[in-house]
């Protein structure tokens, strides 16, 4: 297999996910699958070919650094899941 | 009812947009329970939005064409103060603080907005069937999936429960359920339409485009939701060619029929090609031969950048938060029980290709087979004008047959994933059938030929059951 169950546990972790010993098996098996599958493009020709991570043909869009109107914080606070007053409430950061 | 019909009606007055929206909202009430094309039904908005239309058109202020007409949104963009689920547990009370970019233009040029469809959880999937709000069912049989990952948008159009719907491509997802329900699906030139407002899923991939009864009302609300927005760094400010028609060059790649297409699907496609052909369109076989690459470069790229995106769903600022001692946990707890098993799969797979020690075997080797694919179509199209194929290997299948095995699911896609590749422009539109399921042509032609391509595809509008009403 391409990935072992101690990768995917690894890999869990780093996406703050938490899996089943069950999802475990299962993701170990599915991204197994896959890895395997997608192992096939080291036959591509790819050398000398630079890499693209978007094809748009666009470089540096950037905007003026100027001050404009942004959403009310009651409106967006309307989603938050725990809030109190004018802000989110969360877990302790610091114990 | 096309939007064309729609228009005309409501232009001489044998209706009003308060009539054909409560028409619409009727029919979403008798269908929806069967089908589940739509999440949300927004009864009381689309109300006001008929009545504010009738009122224009009363003082002869109409806005446009679609001006009262009613329209459906794939619920994973976001409209100001309703809910915006993207198809999962994890959102599924947010409601958006602000309208993305082609609401505005919608809302600006007067349509009448019914709701929000159903699709896959986060657009992730090829039969609906990964919404947490269930599947959707295919109209042509109920028994079968309506393809995605917009097959809410796609079931509604087919079942006439709107007149037109809004979709969203990132591997097919606007062409194969277009193809499988057989309705007309455009994925634009990646950067026509601005994303601004669109919930993230592979960035580079994403495009929004319409989906509709024939492929005339395709281009009508193409030209309304495209042009160039400041609030998406990737929106071009470029407008689509429009290029003389006479005397094309269709390329047929040997690779769209090799193996895994079924046998039947093949023949409709290559009779609705000879049709072009009788036309006076010279048919050509081509060949791209990094086609075979395209699904695996899709699934590492696409995974590794909605890893990158999902990790916004943490349970802290909005949407879905689980119980937990601790902040750690909050993170681990909401998204374990936030997202659906695909999500934690694609999240999962693109966390793993980008990590350290792993990202050069599969990242940056899928960005560079991805310029090769980009290359095989420049090159394609030096000798030919657009590319002709089958949208999907087969008709809609069987829900459940394929949610065992991720893999067989994402098959699907084989056709369609090179075009979000290289950010071309494609259509999907009705070519026949099976029995009563239907199958799609599909139209691919160079960057910012958004405009030919519809032309061409309008030129089987009302011919082998292209068009419905």
């Amino acid at each position: 297999m391409a990935i072992k169950k101690e990768d995917v546990e690894h890999v869990a972790k780093l996406a703050r996910i938490k899996i089943s010993d069950e999802e475990k098996e299962k993701f170990t098996e599915d991204l197994g699958k896959i890895l395997n599958y997608v192992e096939e493009l080291n036959a591509a020709p790819t050398e000398g070919v630079i890499p693209v991570a978007q094809i748009s043909n666009l470089e540096n869009i950037a905007r003026d650094d100027t001050i404009t109107e942004s959403l009310p914080n009651e409106k967006v606070l309307e989603n938050a899941p725990e809030k109190d007053g004018k802000f989110i409430k969360v877990k302790k950061v610091f114990e | 009812m096309t939007i064309k019909e729609a228009s005309e009606k409501l232009k001489s007055g044998e209706i009003n947009s308060v009539e054909l929206t409560e028409q619409y909202l009727d029919k979403i009430r008798e269908l929806n329970p069967k089908i589940n094309a739509y999440i949300t039904v927004l009864d009381d908005i689309a109300m006001k939005m008929a009545k504010a239309s009738d009122k224009r058109r009363k003082n002869g202020e109409v806005l446009s064409e679609i001006d009262g007409i009613p329209i459906a949104i794939k619920d994973n963009m976001a409209m100001d103060g309703t809910k915006t689920t993207a198809g999962s547990k994890i959102l599924e009370n947010f409601i958006s603080p602000y309208d993305a970019t082609v609401i505005s233009k919608l809302k600006n040029a007067g349509a009448v907005i019914l709701g929000k469809t159903n699709m896959d959880e986060f657009a992730m999937g090829s039969s609906t069937e990964t919404s947490y709000f269930g599947p959707t069912k295919n109209p042509a049989d109920i028994e079968r999936v309506p393809g995605g990952s917009s097959g809410g948008s796609a079931a509604a159009v087919a079942a006439d429960m709107c007149v037109a719907a809004i979709g969203s491509d990132t591997g097919g997802s606007i062409r194969q359920p277009a193809s499988l329900c057989g309705v007309v699906g455009f994925k634009p030139t990646y950067g026509m339409v601005s994303r601004y407002g669109l919930f993230a899923m592979a960035s580079s991939l994403d495009q929004i485009g319409p989906m509709t009864k024939n492929s005339e009302d395709a281009e009508i609300l193409f030209n309304i939701i495209a042009g160039y927005d400041e609030k998406d760094s990737t929106s071009v400010n470029q407008k689509s060619e429009i290029r003389n028609q006479k005397n094309i060059r269709i390329g047929v790649p040997k690779e769209y029929f090799a193996e895994g297409l079924d046998p039947e699907v093949k023949k409709i496609i290559e009779q609705a090609i000879e049709s072009y052909k009788k036309l006076g369109a010279e048919i050509k076989e081509i060949s791209l031969p990094n086609q075979k690459y395209a699904l695996s470069t899709y699934y590492i790229l696409m995974p590794v950048e909605v890893a990158s995106n999902l990790a916004r769903f943490d349970g802290i600022k909005y949407g879905y938060r689980a119980g937990a001692e601790n902040l750690i946990d909050t993170y681990f707890n909401t998204r374990a029980e936030g997202f659906g098993e695909e999500a934690k799969r694609r999240i999962m797979l693109g966390t793993y290709a980008s990590s350290a020690g792993y990202v050069d075997q599969y990242y940056n080797k899928a960005q560079k087979v991805r310029a090769l694919i980009k290359k095989d179509f420049d090159e394609a199209f030096k000798e030919i004008d657009f590319i002709m194929g089958p949208v999907s290997p087969t008709t809609a299948f069987k829900i459940g047959e394929k949610t065992d095995d991720p893999l067989t699911m994402y098959l699907s896609d084989i056709y369609t994933i090179s075009v979000n590749l290289a950010g071309l422009p494609a259509i999907s539109i009705p070519a026949g059938k099976i029995d009563k399921l239907p199958v799609g042509l599909h139209i691919i032609g160079p960057q910012f030929s958004d405009n030919n391509i519809i032309e061409l595809a309008r030129q089987q509008d009302g011919i082998q059951g292209a068009s419905i009403s």
